[in-house]
This record gives C-alpha cells, structure tokens and sequence, in this order.
C-alpha cells in the first residue's frame, strides 16, 4: 500500500535521523560508548577473564594490585579484576529481561487507564499512589523471601515493581495526546477505537515510553545490585558487583582495591544509562530540562 | 539627532554555530533608535528576527544565540559589556519585559498582591511598609477594577486580559524608562486587545518611556507606535513614522504585507504573498526577498541592496522603492456563489433550537432543588439554517460558543437539546460513533492549529490515506494517486508526500489539513479558527485556496473567527454569537453595516485597523463573563444600550430587519 509504504520509509528514515542525532551529542556519545562496552564485555568476559573467577588462591589473600592480578585479591584470595569483568553478567541479565517487561505491562495498563478515563481512572491511580508509597525493598524483599532468589522470581519482581511508576508516565502521555486535535480528527472522521489508539496514540506515547525505560533500566540495576548488596540476589560464588562491594566492605579500611573495581563498573554503567536517556529524550523532542525561560 | 538616542541598536548581527560548526546569522546588521517618549513598533512574519532583535535590546540573548558584531546601548550603558549582575540591576527594573503569554509568566501559586510586592522589593526603593499601598495604586493604574479585592486573588481566578494587566504593572513596579513588549495582546480578544492598547498608549505617554513593541499585527502596531520597523530574514528592510509604512510603504514586502490583511472596509479577498521567506543559514546572493517581489529583475537577484535613506525620511532596503505603486493590488472578489439571484433553496445543514451544555448532572442538586435546572446551557436557541454552497461565517469572542457549535455538528459534543438536519430531512445523529459512515463523510472539519490536528508522527502520505481508505477503501496505486492530486489541489507537489508535519512551514502544515479534509469529498467543511495560527501572509493564501475549492466543489462552509475582517473576507452569511447565544445573523453586508446588535457594535468598534487615521471606538467594558445570564438578554451585563428591567429579565425578541438579517435585541428596529 502507497500510504503504509510511505510511512515505513518515513519513520524508518526517523530511527536512522534519531541514532544519528543521539550520537552527534557528547552526552549520547558517552552514555552509549559506556553501555555498548559493558553489554560487549558482559558477552565475552568468560572467554578473556586471566583468572577463574572461582580460583581460591590463600596466598594471595587481600593482596595489593600487581601487574598479574591488576586490582588484588579479595578475602579469599580471588582475582578481583576477573570478578570485576564478570560480576555485570547477572545484572545486565536480569534487568535486560525485566526493563522491557516493566515497560510493556506498565504502558499497557497505563494508556488503559488514560483512556478510561473519570473516575475509575482516579480511583484506580489512587491504589497506584498508595502502592508507590510503600518502600520498594520492603515489598521486593517480601516476594523473594516468599519464592526464593533465583533469576526466574528476581526477574518477575523487578519488572512487577518497577513497572508501576510507568503506569503513572504511560497513562500521562495519553492523557496529553488524546486531548491533541488529532485524535479529535480522526474521531470526527470515525475512525473506530482500536484504529485511534493504534495510529494515533501509541506512535506519540512510545517515544516517552522509550525514554522512561531507559530510565527504569538504571534504576533497576541499581535495584538488582542492592539486592545482591543484601545477599537476596545473585549466589556466591557468582562473581556480581553488589555481593562483591557487600564483601569488601569490611575489609575497605586496609584493602580498598576490593570496592573500587566493583563499584566503578556499576557507576559507569548506570551514567551511561542515563546519559543516554537524557540525549535520547533530547533527540525524540521530549526533553524534560527544558531551556532557562526569560 | 544631537543626542545620544535612549536605546541605541548598532549593525547588531546574532547568530548561532550549528552542528557542522557553520555561523547561522539569526540578525543581520540591524540597527534601530528609540528617544524616551517614543515607540517602536517591530513587524514582520514569524522567523523575522523581531523577537530575537527585541531581546537583544535587554542584553538577553536565547540559549545558543550570542552577539556576533555590532552594540546595544541603553541610556548610554553598552548592554553587551555588562555582567550578569548588572545586567539583572538593569532588566526589570529600569527597562521591563512584556511577554505574549502573561498567563504563563506569572507565578500560579502566588497571589497577585505577593508577586506585585515581590517585584516591588527587587526593583523599587519602596520601604517594606510602603509595598501594599503601592500595589493597589499600581494595580489601579492599568485599570484593573476593585484593586483591593484583587491582591488576594490567583492568576488562574483573572481573565486572560486581567492577566496581561497584571503583568503591565509588575513591568511598572520597578518604575521603568523604557518597555520592551513581546506581543502583548496576541491571543486576546479583540475588545480586551482594543482596551489594553489604549492602556499601553497612554502609560507610553504619561510617563514618557520608551517603548519597542514586537507584533505581526499592524492594526496593533499602528495604534500604539510612531515609528515602524519592518524586518525580514534577519534585516531591517522598512524604517519609518507609522504613517508612512502603513499608508505608503516604499519596500515590495511592506506593500504585500498591508495588501494581504483583510480589511473591514474592503468586499475583496486579500491578497496572498507567495513564497517563504529563507530559512536562517540558507545562502542569500542579492536581496533575500527577491523571489517573492513581484518588481525583482536581475539586479536584484544579483545584488543585495543597501539600506538607504529617502527623500521623505526613511530608510529602506530595496533598489524599486520609487515603483511600489506599481504593485498589484488585491482585485479578485470572492466567489459568492450564493447571490440572492440564483438561489438554490437546497439547505444544506439546519440548526433546530439546539442547545448544548458542558455540565454535568449532578444527581445531588437534582434532588435537592428539582426546580432549578441547573446552570444556564453553555450554548441555547440556536436556530440557523444554511444553504447549500453558502459560507457561514459565526464570530463572537472567546466563550461565545462557536467552536462548540460546531464540535456538535461533527459530533464530537451531543447537543443536550435541539436537532442538527442534514438536507433539511435527516436529524444526524448526536454521537459521532453513531453516525452512518455516509453522513460522515459529508461533514469534515479542519482545525485551528495545524501542529496539532496533524499527527506529527505520521508523514503526509499517511495523513492523506486515512480518509482515503476509510471513506472510499483505496490502496496502492490508486491510494497514492488520489493522495497526489489532493496535494496538487492545495498546491503542493508529490514530493511533500514523504514529509513529516515537522518538516514543514505552518501554511504548508495547513493545506495539508485542508487537503484531508476535502479528500472526503464533504458537502460540509467545518472550519473552526483555520487561519488564526498563521501569519497574514499565509492567511490570505489559505483563504484563498478555501475560497477556489469551494467554487470548485460547491461545498458549503461554516467559518468560525474571532477575526471579522477575515469572516467578512470569506462569508456569504455572518452570524454573531455572545455567550453561545444568537444576536444577530444576516448577509455579511448587511451585519457589517448599521443598523447593528450592540453587540456587534462593540465588536467592529474595537477591530484594529492598519490605520493610523482610524480610530478603534470602545463601547462597553472589556468584562469577561465567564457564564451566561440565567435569563433575558445574553449581552444585560455589558450592554451600553441597554433599556431597562426588560432586559434582564426576557429573552430578546428576534427583529427581522430586511430580508435573512435578525437581531435579537429589545431595542425596536427603527432605533437600533
């Protein structure tokens, strides 16, 4: 068809201008550098680690950098740069599943609420409200206690909880396009529901929705990485930069190489997640921070 | 002149570095003197650089904009040298800022008391104690009724001209020497715009500031301004007293500009000026408006002429300025295509006693007085039939109810009372999922704001298919062949196929939705605002193109405008709304000439000419009511004619005045 073939080209040609205009910017530039080696290393880590990441070596025991093992040993004498290199596998895993399901079924629910509309709409946001009140690790804690830790109960979790807030953000951003006179077009036009929703509402709300998982991404993982801080995410002896800082903390006094590398790795993740997000809402025009006004 | 000017602007350019690291001159060696005492006026289309120049005068430049050459002096001081800080001692306080939306610049949780006396404690050297006395008189210097009451009160609580007054004496708190004003009235009614220029008028005069006034208005700016100003593309092409611009400007764009303003004097359509003006940054050899200039020849495609002085004391930009009278002028009448003698008879759509209304019922005040049946209907009694190939044209102000008028005729509100008749036989049905697929056809609407009526996520191929595949199921070839010609007939190529709502100019962006509109091939166009988010230029040209599409297809058309030069411009029929209520319908000559509904009265008496001879001529108060009377007359409160208990307390009757012209008023017909 002339009219769908057209608009293929037009918004694949938009996919294309918007990589190209996150990448023009320094912030787009870094943030996805950063992601792009992390998920790279988190591939291939296992076939270039100089270490096993299980190796138990006494001997060398909270031992300083050196140029064989390049930021120490932990307590129980494991090479930590190997550790290091490995310890995103898990999380990137996990939150790499859980973001887009958060995404999907809180959008979902979102733009049903913001259609809906009146006052189940209200009803139904206040239970949102009440629920986001609660402290997440309280609730998170309670299911993993519950079901147990392994991957297939953190990563329904994750995506559960943190699909919540987006609820709040999908149902906005279809509350603002349904009031646009476009929709009112194509209603006065009759069109029917599912085709409004479908052409009209879903292109304009999924920008926003890329942008708030981006953001949910960082959040996530910084969530999964406290949880394994806590010792209810990964197992030892899985290498994982929460259980690794959770570890080395008793010794940072006199072995502090045991945090940095952990915890570099997780900073520089969860920057360029977010570096990311800000140029990725810059480049789709749905920038938050906007310009200083007069 | 001797003395130093008061706001001095010299070979100023702006610019910006783009991505690629290329300078984008945004201004391009403008230069502009204002004397205490004196005011300014800054026109030209939207893209001109007049905003951009207008704060600049401040020192204040948008986030990626800086001065590339030039200076900017105020009372002496070089604005470009200063700092922050003394900058900020400067902006507010000797030299303030009126903004377009002052709804927006003022604070929403604030009252108006506490911003007025913050703005008093940064900018006055008022004591403490001083603030509130202070703040009624300022609030009563724009003439702002019951000042004492209106301190306590929230922006939201003000109307849209209360707001902009509020925000004149927040600029006034720091005792000014000189205002910069941003479009101040755009986006007001035009009673409010008639009523707040004349307040601007006088505060200019009585405490003899300067005054630089930034509008695409030149009705606005010939009431307020002594000197004119004109920019385009960066440039200032047109200097001059407001007399000579507006009566015999001497540059090719200043002579389009006035001819494409509708005037209330005039039967003609206006006339559109073609072509867009360069982007910034698009590569200029000879005069940048040399493409849409109806007097260019080699030179000025070549050469770029500069800014020169004339005999009669301005200063202009052009090599032709001694052969503007040879400019055409606007001559086509528009297609009336529904004299009195070739009537069709056919109606096309009738209006039965329709009444419609946004509240709610509220079960609790039903049973706690039944009798009361709630507030008055937001629109009542509206009987209005329409005749096949005829333009309706309703106009009134904010409020008034015609956008919902025509919302019910599309569907999209369900009349609480009344019938809507197609043909004058079928009573369509109120909700718009209901309606047969035919009758859905036949009514189209096109909105006011193109930027938001088309999807900005859809290219144009796929605006246009969508009624294409609903109404008549085409695909492929024969899809992208009717989508072609639609474009054809609003005049843009195949090629605009491809782009995005973004990716193009506002006029553009309109004919596309025009384009979609009539792909319908509907007997009945709603055009609700269609012309208000362009600018002048671009207007004539989309009323224009209404106009031969008309003609063509013989459609009929209900044009709702606050503008009632641009109503007159196109309508056969023009019917006046106050409150959603009729006052006055008749042929467009007739209701345009006494006698008149006070109403009317008031609304030709406040249109702004582009005239410095003519006069607006105000009536009644700008008072914005937020909801009409529960009985009598709809216009009781705010009319100056008004006769007695009668009419607040019974509806007007209708007088029948020649044949088709009504007014409803109490007044007899040989008084009004």
């Amino acid at each position: 068809m002339a009219g769908t073939l057209h608009g293929s080209k037009a918004s694949g040609s938009r996919a294309i201008g918007i990589l190209k205009d996150l990448v023009s910017r320094p912030s787009g530039m870094i943030g996805l550098s950063l992601v792009v080696c992390h998920v790279i290393l988190a591939i291939i880590s296992p076939f270039i680690v100089p270490f096993d990441y299980k190796l138990q070596n006494s001997a060398l025991m909270l031992s300083q950098p050196s140029s064989i093992h390049w930021l120490g040993a932990d307590h129980l004498g494991r090479d930590v740069f190997s550790r290091t290199l490995m310890g995103g596998r898990e999380a990137l895993l996990v939150t790499g599943v859980a973001t887009p399901l958060a995404v999907i079924w809180g959008g979902f629910i979102g733009i049903l609420f913001g259609l809906v509309g009146g006052r189940l709409d209200e009803v139904l946001m206040r239970v949102v409200d009440a629920f986001l009140s609660l402290p997440w690790i309280l609730k998170m804690l309670v299911l993993i206690v519950t079901f147990g830790t392994g991957i297939e109960v953190l990563i329904p979790t994750l995506a559960f909880f943190y699909g919540i807030p987006v609820i709040r953000i999908a149902r906005a951003a279809t509350h603002d396009v349904i009031a646009r006179d476009f929709v009112w077009a194509a209603k006065a036009r009759g069109h029917g529901r599912i085709s409004i929703i479908w052409r009209e509402l879903l292109p304009n709300v999924l920008d926003t929705l890329m942008v708030e998982g981006a953001m949910r991404w960082s959040w996530m993982l910084l969530a999964f990485s406290s949880l394994s801080f806590l010792g209810f995410g990964v197992s030892p002896p899985t290498p994982d930069w929460g259980l690794m800082i959770s570890d080395a903390r008793g010794f940072m006094s006199f072995a502090p190489w045991g945090v940095i590398g952990p915890v570099i790795a997780l900073s520089s993740l969860i920057i360029g997640i977010n570096l990311t997000a800000d140029a990725l809402a810059k480049a789709l025009g749905i920038d938050r921070a906007q310009k200083a006004p007069m | 002149m001797t003395t130093q000017p008061f706001i001095s602007v010299n070979g100023l350019s702006v610019g910006y570095t783009s991505r690629t690291g290329k300078i984008i001159r945004v201004l391009r060696n403008v230069s502009l003197e204002i004397n205490r005492g004196e005011s300014v006026g800054l026109v030209g289309e939207s893209g001109s650089g007049k905003s951009t120049l207008a704060l600049a005068a401040m020192g204040y430049f948008k986030r990626g904009l800086r001065p590339l050459s030039g200076d900017v002096h105020f009372d002496s001081v070089d604005m470009l040298a200063l700092d922050r800080d003394e900058l900020q001692a400067i902006r507010g306080g000797r030299l303030a800022l009126i903004p377009q939306n002052s709804g927006q610049s003022l604070t929403p949780t604030m009252r108006i008391g506490q911003q007025l006396t913050e703005a008093l404690r940064l900018h006055s050297n008022l004591d403490a104690g001083q603030f509130s006395d202070r703040v009624v008189e300022l609030l009563t210097q724009v003439r702002l009724p019951d000042p004492a009451k209106l301190v306590s009160r929230y922006p939201h609580e003000l109307s849209g001209g209360q707001q902009q007054r509020v925000a004149i004496a927040m600029a006034l708190a720091g005792e000014p020497d000189a205002l910069l004003l941003d479009e101040p009235t755009t986006g007001l009614d035009v009673t409010t715009q008639a009523h707040i220029l004349e307040l601007l008028r006088d505060l200019a005069r009585d405490r003899n500031m300067a005054m630089l006034y930034v509008s695409h208005d030149l009705g606005a700016i010939s009431r307020v301004c002594d000197q004119v100003v004109v920019m385009y593309a960066g440039e200032a092409v047109l200097t001059g007293t407001t007399r000579q611009v507006l009566l015999a400007p001497r540059h090719p764009y200043a002579h389009g500009l006035l001819t494409s303003i509708p005037r209330l004097d005039q039967t003609r359509m206006p006339m559109a000026l073609d072509g867009r003006p360069p982007m910034p940054g698009e590569a200029i050899t000879g005069c940048a408006f040399a493409d849409r200039c109806a007097l260019a020849d080699n030179k000025c495609l070549t050469e770029a002429p500069e800014m020169v002085g004339l005999s009669s004391g301005e200063l202009v930009r052009c090599f032709k300025s001694d052969m503007i009278d040879r400019m055409p002028v606007p001559s086509r009448q528009p297609s009336r295509l529904n004299r009195p003698d070739d009537k069709t008879g056919d109606t096309a759509l009738d209006l039965r006693d329709v009444a419609i209304s946004y509240a709610r019922d509220n079960w609790l005040r039903t049973v706690l007085s039944p009798a009361d049946g709630g507030p008055p209907a937001t629109v009542d009694n509206i009987g209005i039939s329409i005749e096949k190939g005829e333009t309706l044209g309703l106009v009134g102000e904010s409020g008034s109810g015609k956008s919902t008028i025509l919302k019910a005729i599309a569907g999209l509100i369900s009349p609480k009372r009344g019938h809507i008749m197609l043909h004058g036989q079928t009573a369509l049905t109120p909700r718009v999922e209901d309606r047969p697929a035919v009758n859905l056809r036949q009514i189209q609407m096109i909105f006011q704001n193109p930027d938001d009526s088309l999807n900005p996520r859809h290219a144009v191929a796929q605006i246009l298919a969508q009624p294409l595949q609903l109404y008549f199921g085409l695909s492929g070839d024969a899809l992208h062949e009717a989508s072609v010609s639609m474009l054809e007939r609003v005049r843009l190529g195949a090629h605009y196929l491809d782009r995005l709502p973004s990716q193009l100019s506002g006029g553009e962006k309109q004919r596309v939705a025009i384009a979609r509109a009539f792909a319908a091939e509907p007997e009945i166009v709603l055009c609700d605002e269609v012309t208000s988010a362009l600018d002048v230029s671009v207007q004539a040209a989309v009323l224009d193109l209404l106009d031969e599409l008309k003609t063509q297809q013989g459609t009929t058309y209900i044009f709702v405008s606050h503008d009632l030069a641009v109503v007159k411009a196109i309508s056969d029929r023009v019917a006046v709304l106050y409150q959603g209520r009729l006052c006055e319908i008749g042929s467009a000559e007739a209701v345009y000439t006494a006698p008149f509904h006070p109403y009317t009265d008031v609304l030709l008496g406040a249109v702004l000419e582009p005239d410095p001879d003519v006069a607006p001529k105000l009536i009644a108060d700008d008072v914005v009511e937020l909801s009409p009377p529960a009985r009598g007359c709809p216009f009781q409160r705010r009319c100056s004619r008004k006769l007695g208990t009668i009419c607040d307390s019974e509806m007007p009757p209708a007088r029948q005045l020649r044949a088709g012209h009504v007014i409803n008023c109490h007044i007899p017909a040989d008084e009004l």
